[in-house]
């Protein structure tokens, strides 16, 4: 092995060397044929590969630049790559996962009985912010709430597979996943071939059926669309994209017009039926008649439409209240709760401002841990306790005395490790992260691998793309 | 098709002709001067200033300058963001509604447009610009020809290939009638023009290569150029593809591919304005349009272009459309400001 020579574990969990450097089985054959490329013809991939993505407008925009400057979203060329067996403990714990969320949803929608049981506090429910207290009694289609979830996972120092967030609104980055995985068989064919890598390109398929199986009753070739807040917001490539895939026509707010309860798209030859909406609008956006009144992103009569059954919405309002993080803490009990299970996939170690004994070891022990706004993501609202200056660590303190409910911590997990390119330096270990796509329909489907973000600054745990994140093809290989 | 996006695709094909016309007309000119030994200030100022006004931009023009000549009129419609009309914003429109429509256009098309926005705003743009101006309008061209190019050969003839269409004659068929006004100064107001000096027949000739129209008009008439001849071929030629009437002739069939109603008869307001006059242009000679004075009919045929999209816009866009579009772009950040990951 030529390029990664020399690539050492050093004392973090790493995806591809043990910890006395051996290169872990299921990378042996990836790294036998990788190192047949050398310097320079790495150099070049890259540059191709970049290029690429920039000619094919894959980026992001920069918010708060007045040019509307678009970035690429770092591609990194080394694959991160799952054993199979890995994938199947993965898949199971996932799935179990969304189930629990779902059934979750439909319990604090309607009995609560979680809630009289005391499992989780009532208070917590009550008091979340996207908790939606209007949809209470509302049947959502088929009675599923989330049908698109994007939950983050990372491994600890032991390699332990952790939960770290579920994103239950309307989680992006799949995209990259399909995009990645052309760029990587365009570069290195070969290795591909010979690794054995299971297929993504599924997904929008998958996707599609999912969200034609929630069509409202009665219609027999559904229209299904893409709601997108529109080309201003940074997911857009993301919406157009997936629009494509599934051949369905993208829509914005203006698009649309509700007319005695019906959805409806202005066409150049008038208004065509619109039987289901895979949003990517957040609730508060949807409808200025129900939520945000200022709102221009939805359509009016969007809600009352949904609430008579003739329109059906993916993932459906309310699914926010999952992504608390308050209530996150309680999902181990979620899973116990309605499905008499263990959890597969344990969470983080967290403790909850708002109790007493844990808020307490959180004001003593503020330096070690990592504190979390309960309702922020995106790498923002958030205090990393052992990178924190002095001044930060009495701010958040003050943030967490004036308001427990909205403050978590949990100890600092370090992240495991992967080798990526890092110009002069070669290659060097850097933290990542796995956001695998599950979709809730007829049955659970969750694309082989998912989105593995990787945080390119030297030593930073950080892997969102707003904070110098890049990502990485996942691979996951036939048994 | 959705309205919306039946407007992006109009616009997409209106700024990428826009780009492609403006390139011309500023290489054509800066070229042209070279053919000049000496010229004053005044002389050029002379030459510039039509350009300058033949896009309404005089005002601001000269809010920014304070004279016009080849690097000030060169600098405002190349690289000025802050003009609307300069070859990087118009790119940078075509691409904009591009991107709105991205997944009904095709990647080749998409991939192009975009690489040529990326080309205008580098660096690199403006090396070549200062190495070789006629480099750069050279990329340009070529860029909007593969594009064309690319529209043609991977576009299904449905709806949004009309619109299209539409966007790109209408456009058309207005830039050649501001490039034939660039010399109306130098002709009476009224009246067939008589034979004109060696300097008017090189404006004369600038004014074909603007159009693309060289090669063809010699084929036509020989190496005499004159107002008349040129003045005839620009707006009432059947057969050349920049003429105003080939290209309403080409929107009159495109606004009745979109409405399924045949030639001489009309359904709206679009079709009725462009078949009458399609048939006007068709009816007419060049000389009745000189003794009628040759600026005042190249206005009434911009209005009437105008009074044709207005018709068009009227019945498959706005009709089921509103706007609201600054509050709009301002939240769709918003949104994700606050939920960047999801």
């Amino acid at each position: 092995m030529s390029l990664l020579n020399n690539y050492a574990s050093e004392d973090f969990f790493d995806e591809m060397v043990s910890r006395s450097s051996d290169v872990r089985g299921h990378y042996q054959r990836f790294v036998d044929r990788f190192g047949m490329v050398d310097r320079e013809e790495f150099e070049s991939k890259r540059r191709a590969v970049d290029l690429a993505f920039l000619r094919q407008g894959i980026t992001f925009n920069v918010y708060g630049d007045s040019q509307g400057t678009e970035r690429i979203f770092p591609f990194d060329l080394i694959p991160r790559i799952i054993p199979a067996n890995e994938w199947e403990h993965l898949e199971r714990g996932l799935e179990q996962r969304i189930t629990a969320l779902n059934l979750f949803l439909h319990d604090v929608y309607h009995e609560q009985r979680i809630m009289k049981d005391n499992v989780v506090p009532p208070f917590y429910i009550l008091s979340a912010k996207h908790f939606r207290r209007e949809f209470v009694n509302f049947r959502v289609p088929k009675d599923i709430y989330v049908h698109i979830c994007g939950t983050d996972l990372i491994r600890d120092n032991d390699g332990t597979y952790l939960v770290l967030e579920d994103n239950c609104r309307s989680p992006s980055g799949v995209s990259y996943v399909l995009e990645n995985r052309r760029a990587m068989k365009r570069s290195f064919p070969g290795i591909f071939e010979s690794v054995g890598v299971r297929p993504v390109d599924s997904y929008s398929t998958d996707l599609l059926k999912t969200l034609q199986y929630i069509a409202p009753a009665g219609v027999a070739d559904p229209t299904v669309v893409l709601l997108t807040p529109g080309a201003y917001n940074s997911a857009y490539f993301e919406h157009t994209y997936l629009a494509r895939q599934m051949g369905i026509e993208i829509v914005e707010g203006r698009d649309l017009v509700v007319k005695d309860a019906h959805v409806y798209m202005r066409t150049t030859h008038g208004l065509e039926p619109v039987h289901v909406i895979y949003r990517r609008v957040d609730d508060d956006f949807l409808d200025p008649t129900v939520f945000r009144k200022d709102s221009v992103l939805g359509a009016a009569g969007l809600i009352n439409a949904y609430r008579e059954g003739n329109v059906s919405l993916a993932n459906s309002i309310g699914t926010g209240v999952a992504d608390d993080k308050v209530v996150y803490y309680f999902l181990p009990r979620i899973i116990k709760y309605y499905l008499d299970q263990e959890p597969i996939l344990p969470n983080v170690p967290t403790y909850l401002a708002s109790e007493e004994e844990d808020k307490k070891y959180i004001l003593e022990h503020l330096p070690e841990l990592v504190v979390k706004a309960a309702n922020e993501s995106g790498g923002y609202g958030m205090l990393m306790g052992p990178r924190a200056s002095k001044e930060e660590i009495e701010k958040f303190r003050g943030l967490i005395e004036a308001d427990p409910r909205n403050y978590i911590a949990q100890p600092m997990i370090s992240l495991s490790r992967h080798p990526t390119f890092c110009e002069e330096a070669g290659f060097e270990g850097r933290h990542v992260d796995l956001r695998p796509f599950i979709l809730y329909g007829e049955r659970t489907t969750i694309v082989p691998g998912g989105l593995t973000r990787v945080a390119l600054n030297k030593g930073s745990l950080v892997v969102n793309s707003s904070q110098g994140g890049g990502s990485k093809d996942t691979w996951v290989l036939y048994d | 098709m959705l309205s919306r996006v039946a407007n992006s695709l109009y616009w997409m094909s209106r700024y990428i002709e826009r780009a492609d016309n403006v390139a011309r007309i500023l290489d054509v000119n800066l070229q042209l001067l070279l053919d000049y030994r000496r010229l004053d200030d005044e002389h050029l100022a002379r030459h510039w200033t039509p350009i300058v006004q033949s896009t309404g931009d005089e005002e601001d023009f000269f809010e920014k300058y304070e004279e016009a000549n080849g690097r000030t009129v060169t600098e405002y419609f190349v690289f000025r963001r802050d003009n609307p009309n300069s070859i990087v914003s118009s790119i940078a429109q075509a691409r904009e509604n591009a991107r709105m429509v991205r997944d009904q256009i095709t990647i080749e098309m998409w991939e192009e447009i975009n690489r040529i926005h990326l080309l205008v705003r580098s660096e690199r743009a403006k090396d070549i610009w200062a190495s070789s101006p006629a480099e750069f309008f050279h990329e340009i061209r070529a860029s909007s020809c593969d594009l064309q190019g690319l529209i043609d050969s991977t576009i299904p003839r449905n709806e949004g290939w009309y619109f299209i269409m539409a966007g790109k004659y209408i456009e058309r068929a207005d830039k050649t009638t501001r490039i034939l006004d660039l010399r109306h100064e130098n002709l009476p107001e009224k009246g067939v023009p008589v034979l004109v000096n060696q300097t008017d027949a090189l404006e004369w000739s600038a004014v074909l290569r603007s159009c693309s129209a060289w090669d063809a008009y010699r084929h036509i008439h020989g190496v005499d150029v004159g107002p008349r001849r040129v003045t005839e071929l620009l707006i009432l030629s059947p057969e050349f593809p920049r003429s105003v009437r080939f290209c309403v002739g080409e929107l009159d069939s495109v606004l009745r591919a979109l409405s399924g109603v045949p030639s001489g008869r009309f359904w709206n307001d679009a079709e009725k304005l462009s078949g009458r006059l399609l048939s006007e242009l068709r009816f007419s000679e060049i000389d009745d349009i000189f003794e009628s004075g040759l600026h005042q009919y190249l206005d009434y045929l911009q209005l009437q272009l105008n009074d044709i999209g207005e018709a068009l816009f009227d019945i498959y866009i706005y009709h089921p459309f509103h706007e609201g579009f600054s509050d709009q772009q301002q939240q769709q950040q918003q949104q994700a400001l606050s939920d960047p990951e999801k």
